[in-house]
């Protein structure tokens, strides 16, 4: 029998990227998409249930579906997407109810992948310079995304301990780069001169967005357990960041960066997040081994991840955005899913 | 001769019905793609670029200004990796410099100074430490650079005392911290190479410290320098004192499993207080030979 998996954030670009990758995987059975808002790629058998944001419908659904396996992509770790408040209701009490359902008397699941941030170990001048799953962060969170995030884990690691018949992955992803999503550092990248913390030339570590849903997908089919980092090879200085994307350094002063980035913010030019402006200053690297030593390897390199993201960026400056146009139109999808004149199992 | 005709071609199909096929796309085989780097600083900071201007630079002081002398560098192995174990002196220590640059230029391999995260926090000092060869002394990073990657690797374990302490405690040796060294080099399987340096100092002697400032700045001491007589500039600059470096003999741990979560706390604090034996015997030693301060 295959697969019955649940993807938690359907609408959200990890949510979107990883439905569309189960569906090319002939054991995947069922794929349901769980989301406040309608998917915006083009699936084609994932089934979409709209839920309010914390997910209070979600032990019906499982027990309703026979769910085997969660992909938790739902985690917010851009701060600047929304309120606190909302993300807190997302992350925080949306695992808190996720999990609660997966752990609920007579439930099926029995593997869970949780998408987490690098955003937990922080990043100080007195970190190690490679984090391992078992470290914990130096200083303590100040930032409300990083709080939230250790919030979550919190709420994963219970979830692990009183379920031992369930494999969880937790994977703590790198910073992302990649061709199709937008984060502070893609945006920083793109503009004409790329903001920097004068004095300080961190090295960092990124990851390229398909390893990232290819770590997610080897943790489900492997069925992983524990915490794993993801992060690419390699570990460079912003300043080759910027030479890799052809850009000049804008430096913001080191004293008062916060007060520098709330202009910039205010002004509308870019909003640097106060966890991103720490990692700006001292870096952070991830030790990636973990997952290595599972079988996982990496396509990418940090700087090919950087080299990957530039090459989209000058091509979409020649062609214009790649907007495939898809609209999620409720009739229609009904009608390609579920009418009986519809060849299914025949690519449209 | 005649070419045999493969079977398989001729024979015919069991069924001619069409199945239609869904596969899924052929996904992109997973192969690793090229590492388009553009600079050569390494996983810590260190750039072998600067690294090389830095020694140019720094040369003729090592030469001509320090003119230090070595003993027994023959000690300091040319492979594999080694922890270096010096002790430290000077407001700003003028010898984690001479020993990088001695050992860099002598035997053509990379030396990785360990100290303290203050310098990372610090603002283009940072940077510049970084790519000269600077780590945040952080175990991690010592047992990775160490047992992994084989490299030599300085360490001061006094820290922050040994340069913080006044003139009129000149070459009388701190506590060696908690013997994190000897611990580490016992994990990663690596020698111990102690060496005891004369010189530092008087190279920048503290005559005595500020510690409200060094509290405001978040530095580990402030100190008040002889060198700061000679006016604002001269504060940064180290007075012309000889070096004189001698290695002593490598420490090994032949009878110790590496890679071990724990090690016996009271042989690590023996080794290590054997090895601070070593160097102070070592120093108070060459103080017995030395004739001048300025000319050895």
């Amino acid at each position: 029998m295959g697969r019955r998996i649940l993807v938690t954030g359907l609408a959200t670009y990890w949510g979107g990227r990883l439905a569309q990758a189960l569906e090319a995987d002939p054991d995947v059975d069922v794929i349901i998409g769980l989301d406040t808002r309608r998917p915006t790629v083009a699936l084609e058998r994932t089934e979409y249930v709209r839920s309010d944001e914390n997910y209070s419908i979600l032990s019906r659904i499982v027990r309703a579906t026979g769910i085997d396996t969660i992909a938790h992509t739902f985690l917010v770790v851009d701060s600047t997407q929304m309120s606190s408040r909302t993300m807190h209701e997302i992350n925080v009490i949306g695992t808190m109810n996720l999990l609660a359902a997966a752990s609920a008397a007579g439930s099926t699941v029995r593997t869970v992948a949780v998408k987490s941030s690098a955003h937990v170990y922080g990043s100080s001048p007195k970190d190690p310079y490679w984090f391992r799953e078992t470290d914990r962060r130096v200083n303590s969170a100040r930032t409300k995304v990083e709080r939230s995030l250790l919030e979550v884990e919190g709420y994963v690691r219970d979830f692990a301990r009183d379920n031992p018949h369930v494999s969880l992955a937790l994977l703590r992803c790198s910073n992302v780069i990649g061709p199709d999503l937008a984060t502070p550092i893609t945006k920083a990248l793109t503009l004409p001169v790329v903001p920097k913390v004068a004095g300080f030339d961190p090295r960092l570590q990124l990851i390229h967005e398909d390893d990232v849903v290819a770590a997610i997908m080897f943790a489900l089919e492997h069925r992983l357990a524990g915490i794993y980092n993801v992060a690419a090879d390699g570990m460079i200085p912003w300043s080759e960041v910027c030479a890799i994307a052809g850009r000049h350094g804008l430096p913001l002063p080191p004293v008062a960066t916060a007060l520098t980035t709330e202009i910039l913010r205010r002004l509308g030019i870019i909003d640097l997040p106060p966890e991103l402006l720490q990692v700006l200053t001292y870096g952070r690297g991830l030790d990636n081994r973990r997952l290595k030593e599972a079988g996982f390897s990496y396509r990418y390199t940090t700087a090919g991840a950087v080299e990957a993201f530039m090459e989209a960026v000058r091509l979409r400056s020649t062609i214009g955005d790649r907007d495939t146009g898809y609209r999620y139109e409720d009739d229609v999808e009904q009608f390609f899913r579920h009418s009986p004149s519809v060849n299914r199992g025949v690519r449209p | 001769m005649a070419q045999p005709e493969p079977e398989a071609r001729t024979a015919a199909p069991a069924t001619t019905e069409i199945v239609p096929v869904n596969l899924p796309p052929v996904a992109a085989a997973p192969e690793p793609l090229a590492d388009p780097r553009t600079g050569d600083v390494d996983e810590w900071g260190r750039s072998e670029n600067i690294r090389s201007i830095v020694r140019r630079i720094y040369d003729p002081m090592y030469r001509h200004w320090f003119r230090a002398e070595w003993e027994g560098m023959d000690k300091i192995p040319t492979e594999g990796g080694a922890l270096l174990v010096a002790n430290h002196a000077g407001a700003i220590p003028s010898d984690a410099p001479a020993i990088m640059h001695g050992v860099e230029t002598e035997l053509g391999r990379p030396v990785y100074g360990l100290a303290d995260h203050f310098f990372k926090g610090t603002p283009v000092v940072g940077t510049l430490w970084a790519r000269a060869g600077g780590v945040v002394a952080h175990p991690d990073n010592a047992y990775r650079l160490l047992r992994h990657q084989q490299q030599l690797v300085l360490v001061f374990p006094e820290g922050s005392k040994g340069p913080a302490k006044t003139y009129n405690e000149r070459y009388r040796l701190r506590r060696f911290g908690r013997g994190g060294f000897v611990e580490i080099a016992m994990r990663a399987g690596v020698p111990i190479i102690p060496i005891a340096v004369v010189g530092a100092e008087e190279s920048m002697p503290i005559l005595f410290k500020l510690p409200s400032v060094a509290r405001a700045l978040g530095a580990p001491y402030f100190p008040i320098t002889a060198n700061m007589a000679l006016g604002p500039l001269a504060a940064a600059v180290h007075f012309p004192a000889k070096f004189k470096l001698r290695v002593l003999d490598p420490v090994s741990f032949p009878d110790v499993e590496p890679a071990q979560p724990r090690y016996s706390r009271s042989r690590i604090m023996d080794e290590s207080e054997a090895i601070r034996q070593q160097i102070q015997e070592a120093l108070f030693d060459m103080l017995r030979q030395r004739r001048s301060v300025w000319f050895g």
